[in-house]
């Protein structure tokens, strides 16, 4: 058991130490033209072994080196307090509260919906489409009319950022659980009406628990998803505060490390959302009796 | 009539998913409508259109045994001269009373009752249903739009907070230059470019990987992982290296774009059956030509879901990467400086533009696919 985890793990460790080699390089790379035009004019001519340490400690460095985003990141989140505005922690609890917000509104039209659709007919067959058709439409490009309109209108803080996670989270949600509610076999319904069984108690004790693995399967796509719609609604608000607001305060200022940094702990947040919820789907499916092998 | 025929035919599908269909609606719905005719009558909407509702809705009532396509296009083509009359008294204040009201309402439960009965038909005729199946949305999709327009402009509400789709479309047609100029740069150029370098990116790192089981046991779980990443985020970044025009955005389509197609490619070159391998070793087939000849077609449905998730990717991203940053021109551009100008018009026509370009897009690629992939039991069926 233990030596199957260890066999699947060595080729994803050898692969991220690569990449992290390979960022090396890169930003040695990328970063020795700057140190050349400073040792240019400054009239000095420092040996290229000087050079290629000096790019590793560069202020704005074109590619920051690995070690400065770790650096940057543990002082902007042990180093500062939680509340402060320069912690990413504060930032970071931002996105993830409106991130949040939006993903179980998201989940909770998208469970909605799915109902709806699977028990009416005329439904299905006129909404569905338009459902699927409004995520061929790059939703995040009217994030920033939402935000403004609502703002108009008096709507401010975190519900308009959740709206956005919110459309872009129940599309996954609805789409999975449609199939979720329409999985149970046809052998099954039948033993439902053998059973005598009213549509209400079908469909609390048939159709909703075979869903569930369906529906966390979905949850992970669209929790990950809110994360993205979050940091997005950031954007448009005037770089106030979260890591979208970091990520566009350290482009107008060119902070590559800042927005790296940004960019990791986002890669961070959304990568443990999703485990949470692939683990609460594991337990979940566990106690029901669900879980295949 | 061929309809008649085919009427409650059981198409020998499995009907066994949805045993359950609300016989009270149809009812429901052309008996609403009339009584809310009846009501507008009273409460001094226009007597036309009240008489002609209220006298459709009670036939469907009465007469909906016999035909449902009959019902249907009835009532239907009743809700539409309804929603015209409506719409051209929209602007006279006078005229918007309770009694309106009634009838938009009216009017538009009476197109709700045809796309109920329209979706009731069971039919064994191929083209028929495809027909059906296309008419039904956007019957649904236009009373949206008829609804949209009846409220913004009978309820007054600011342009700024929703215009109406018709100011929309008039600003559509008044700034084609701007918008086709929007369009060249960011979907000709970034989306289509980044697009095409991404898918193909992918694509290739999956053959080159495809050999060593090692960097694909490495790679998969760090594709998968990024596929969930916020990958738009990188869009500032690429700003800075690649500078404010269409290359810069076309670099975040890249990224966007490449890891699923990386993860669906390598998990479609592994779809073919051990059989199927056997046959092919039994040919004595080399290497490439069983991989050109049985895994790559049998990867295709997995690539084509790559292709169609990354649509829509490629356009979110370039879209979004223009919030970064861009000359004065592109979508995201022009969508993010007209917000705060307050033009929501502009924005919303601009939002079609996207809307259009992003469904033209999926809609190629899912024909590409059903052309390709025509073997697949998806498709066949």
């Amino acid at each position: 058991m233990v030596s199957r985890h260890v066999n699947a793990a060595i080729p994803v460790i050898v692969v991220t130490l690569a990449i992290v080699v390979l960022w090396y390089v890169g930003a040695a790379l990328l970063n020795l033209s700057w140190e050349k035009s400073v040792a240019e004019r400054n009239g000095t001519a420092p040996s290229t072994i000087e050079m290629l340490r000096n790019t590793m400690h560069q202020e704005r460095p074109v590619l920051p080196a690995p070690h400065q985003v770790v650096s940057e990141i543990i002082d902007t989140t042990i180093h500062k307090k939680i509340t402060s505005k320069r912690s990413l922690i504060y930032h970071a609890g931002i996105t993830l509260s409106s991130s949040m917000l939006g993903f179980l509104m998201g989940t909770l039209l998208g469970i909605v919906l799915a109902v709806i659709i699977v028990y009416n007919d005329a439904l299905n067959k006129s909404l569905l489409p338009w459902i699927i058709a409004s995520q061929t439409i790059p939703i995040l490009a009217i994030a920033p009319m939402i935000i403004v309109v609502l703002n108009a209108v008096g709507i401010q803080g975190l519900l308009p950022k959740a709206f956005i996670s919110m459309y872009l989270s129940f599309f996954p949600v609805a789409v999975g659980m449609v199939k979720g509610l329409n999985s149970p076999s046809s052998s099954h319904l039948d033993l439902m009406r053998t059973y005598s069984a009213s549509s209400w108690q079908t469909f609390l004790k048939l159709r909703l628990p075979t869903s569930l693995p369906f529906l966390f399967t979905s949850m992970k796509v669209a929790v990950a998803i809110s994360v993205v719609g979050a940091i997005v609604a950031e954007l448009p608000t005037g770089a106030v505060a979260g890591l979208g607001a970091r990520l566009l305060a350290g482009s107008y200022y060119g902070q590559t490390v800042q927005i790296w940094s940004a960019l990791v702990v986002a890669s961070v947040l959304a990568a443990l959302l999703v485990v949470i919820v692939g683990w609460l789907g594991d337990f979940v499916n566990r106690r029901m009796g669900l879980a295949h092998g | 009539m061929a309809e008649s025929v085919n009427l409650h035919v059981i198409t020998g599908e499995p009907q066994a998913a949805r045993p359950y269909r609300f016989r009270a609606m149809e009812r429901f719905l052309f008996g609403g409508a009339g009584m809310l005719a009846l009501l507008g009558l009273l409460l001094q909407a226009p007597w036309q259109i009240s008489l002609a509702t209220l006298a459709v809705a009670l036939i469907a009532f009465l007469q909906l045994k016999r035909s449902r396509l009959l019902a249907a296009i009835a009532t239907g083509a009743m809700a539409l001269v309804a929603a015209n009359s409506l719409i051209d008294l929209v602007d006279q204040p006078e005229a918007i009373n309770a009694g309106f009201w009634c009838l938009v309402a009216a009017a538009w439960l009476l197109a709700w009752g045809c796309v109920d009965q329209l979706s009731a038909i069971k039919t064994l005729s191929r083209s028929y249903r495809t027909v059906l199946n296309v008419l039904i949305p956007v019957l649904f999709g236009l009373w949206l739009l008829i609804l949209w327009e009846l409220l913004t402009r009978g309820l007054n509400v600011p342009q700024v907070l929703l215009p109406a789709p018709s100011q929309i479309g008039q600003r559509f047609m008044e700034s084609r230059a701007i918008l086709w100029m929007d369009f060249k740069q960011t979907f000709l150029r970034a989306v289509l470019i980044g697009y095409a370098i991404g898918c193909g990116a992918g694509f290739i790192v999956a053959i080159l990987i495809d050999r060593s089981p090692f960097l694909q046991r490495g790679l998969l779980p760090i594709g998968n992982l990024v596929s969930a990443l916020p990958i738009v985020g990188v869009a500032p970044i690429m700003v800075m290296w690649f500078g404010f025009d269409w290359p810069s955005k076309a670099a975040v389509v890249i990224i966007m774009t490449f890891f699923p197609m990386l993860v669906n490619t390598v998990s479609g070159l592994s779809a073919a059956q051990p059989m199927q391998h056997d046959l092919m070793k039994t040919y004595a087939a080399s290497y490439w030509q069983s991989l050109f000849k049985l895994r790559i077609p049998e990867a295709l449905p997995f690539i084509f879901n790559a292709l169609k998730i990354n649509s829509t990717l490629a356009m979110i991203g370039a879209i979004v990467a223009e919030f970064f940053g861009t000359p004065t021109l592109g979508m995201g551009f022009r969508i993010s400086t007209e917000v705060g100008r307050m033009n929501v018009d502009m924005v919303w026509a601009e939002i079609a533009v996207a809307a259009l370009a992003g469904s033209l897009f999926y809609g190629l690629v899912a024909l590409l696919e059903r052309i390709f992939t025509f073997w697949h039991p998806s498709v066949r069926s």
